[in-house]
């Protein structure tokens, strides 16, 4: 169908559209003009500027804190969700008995939500600091590990899921053939599997870094920040920024436009980088 | 060879049931704690309930009755069944219509739908909670169009990756046998959309019913849902009750536990075809 009258186009995609307008396009356009003005709502603002980016590097470092935290939390998440992620998946495509109870038991916590997981391991995470007479609030690098466990708990099961489709699609007959030549487990995981399951990895990885990058309840719910803002993410500092005193909203702004940027930057990578790799095959 | 390959066998099964264990061990601790006396949790929260600390069902009722559990889960439902409801039947419909029809302004529509997608909530949170205080739509009914237009772009993209795949002679055989583009599109080509509608209904639900941020911007104040009801008895005035809290965090994973057993299949089936996408 190349034509459609133009009634029934408006039946079928103004539902959508004008939802889309209202929740997300017209606050986007006005989050980006906001961003060069002051207010304390959308209403009473006063034209002021890159003042706002300014102030959001210059008036305290909480920003730049966050951002090195983010950057270190998304890294080392990064990594450890993946390699665990891909050695359970190795472990539960055996042909063992029980695989598909397993699997059922490490994807769970991936529906629980962000505040309920940060609470459950805040119980725990507590429940042994205490032993040494403190607690998560006591420094940043507790609230940074204690992050890191709960993001791991949260997302292996998940890239799991996708790194076992990946490996179950490797044709068979490779595995036999490199069995026969008499390849090693380590040689065949070297040289088949891992560049077999290679689109599977590059989706987790980025999926991995732009959901590190924006985590916000584990944040809220496990450190809330402290000790003061030493444990905060960006999402968590823009947050703080706009609700926490008045006349910072349009720092707050300003902040969430440079986190869109970065969020931005890393899924034109991921294209690029999928894009090189469908050239390649 | 295969008595070494079966001992192999059985090492790895046990090592994966340990670890499996210990990945559900968070759950089980707070169920424990969810029976302990409020001042006996933090400070021994390995501890099994004993006669001393034990105090039955006494956690729940306190917990309920302090956050409003009831109309939490009440509101919690009717949210995530209706915004799933109208995303599933209004992207489905949009996504059809600017695949088959191929225009500037489709294209136009699609990409801008994608877009959204790359932008993170905090940049649009707050010029849209004002937005919704303005047009009316901070109610458990109008939250569902905020929903609607943040969850297009996803769904609107898995939609029309599978639309691409479907043969366009059935759809021009209808048109010709004098079905109008309406009865074409619920006659023929939604039924046919299924699989990928339950797809997309799950990443949904999922995502709604854990969803914090949005609904404690913009209706928090008034409705609670189960998220908002957890991080209020943390966030509440005096002491912290610890035995509430774990008595809520079990009720909230509950219906989470449920729906997972239930649609197990289809739950992991779709978050596999929704990332391979994403």
């Amino acid at each position: 169908m190349q034509k459609m009258p133009k009634k029934y186009y408006a039946f079928f995609t103004l539902p959508t559209i004008i939802a889309f307008i209202v929740a997300f396009f017209i606050p986007f356009l006005l989050g980006i003009y906001l961003t060069f003005n002051t207010f304390t709502t959308v209403t009473n603002a006063k034209w002021a500027g890159v003042s706002n980016y300014v102030r959001a590097f210059t008036e305290n470092n909480y920003f730049l804190n966050a951002t090195i935290f983010t950057v270190k939390f998304a890294l080392v998440s990064v990594v450890l969700i993946n390699v665990f992620a891909f050695g359970l998946a190795l472990l539960l495509t055996r042909k063992m008995r029980g695989e598909n109870g397993f699997r059922t038991v490490f994807f769970m916590p991936n529906l629980i939500g962000g505040i309920v997981l940060g609470y459950i391991w805040l119980l725990i995470i507590n429940g042994i600091l205490i032993n040494f007479g403190v607690d998560i609030t006591y420094s940043a690098k507790y609230g940074f590990w204690g992050l890191v466990v709960v993001a791991n708990w949260q997302m292996v099961g998940y890239m799991m899921i996708i790194y076992i489709a990946g490996i179950l699609a490797i044709p068979p007959e490779l595995m036999e053939a490199a069995k026969i030549d008499g390849a090693n487990s380590w040689q065949t995981l070297k040289s088949i599997t891992i560049p077999l399951v290679m689109p599977a990895i590059t989706i987790c990885t980025f999926l991995t870094l732009a959901n590190s990058f924006k985590l916000f309840d584990q944040n809220l719910s496990l450190t809330a920040g402290a000790p003061g803002r030493a444990s905060a993410m960006l999402a968590l500092d823009i947050y703080n920024t706009f609700y926490g005193r008045v006349g910072f909203e349009g720092v707050g702004q300003a902040k969430a436009m440079v986190f869109t940027i970065f969020v931005a930057l890393i899924v034109l990578l991921q294209l690029r980088f999928s894009r090189t790799r469908e050239l390649e095959s | 060879m295969n008595a070494k390959q079966n001992l192999q066998n059985n090492v790895t099964f046990v090592l994966i049931l340990i670890l499996a264990v210990l990945f559900l061990s968070p759950i089980f601790i707070v169920l424990m704690n969810s029976f302990k006396g409020r001042f006996f949790i933090s400070d021994t929260p390995f501890a099994l309930p004993n006669a001393q600390t034990f105090v039955g069902l006494e956690n729940y009722t306190s917990g309920i009755v302090k956050t409003g559990f009831i109309p939490a889960l009440g509101y919690s439902l009717f949210i995530t069944v209706f915004s799933v409801a109208a995303i599933v039947l209004f992207t489905s419909m949009t996504a059809w219509c600017i695949t088959r029809v191929k225009s500037k302004l489709s294209t136009f529509i699609y990409y801008l739908l994608i877009f959204s997608m790359i932008v993170p909530f905090q940049m649009v949170m707050f010029t849209m909670s004002k937005m919704a205080n303005i047009l009316h739509l901070d109610n458990p009914v109008g939250i569902i169009v905020l929903y609607l237009g943040f969850g297009a772009g996803l769904a609107v993209f898995i939609f029309s990756g599978f639309i691409k795949s479907i043969p366009l002679e059935v759809e021009e055989a209808a048109t010709i046998d004098g079905c109008n583009p309406i009865q074409t599109f619920f006659l023929i080509v939604f039924p046919m959309l299924r699989p990928i509608a339950i797809t997309v209904a799950i990443l949904n639900a999922m995502w709604i019913w854990n969803d914090y941020l949005l609904p404690y911007l913009v209706i928090g104040s008034n409705y609670k849902t189960i998220p908002i009801a957890v991080q209020y008895l943390q966030g509440g005035y005096g002491s912290k009750d610890m035995g509430a809290m774990m008595a809520l965090l079990v009720l909230a994973i509950i219906p989470i536990v449920i729906f997972y057993l239930v649609l197990q299949k289809y739950i992991i089936q779709g978050v596999a075809a929704g990332a391979v996408k994403g």
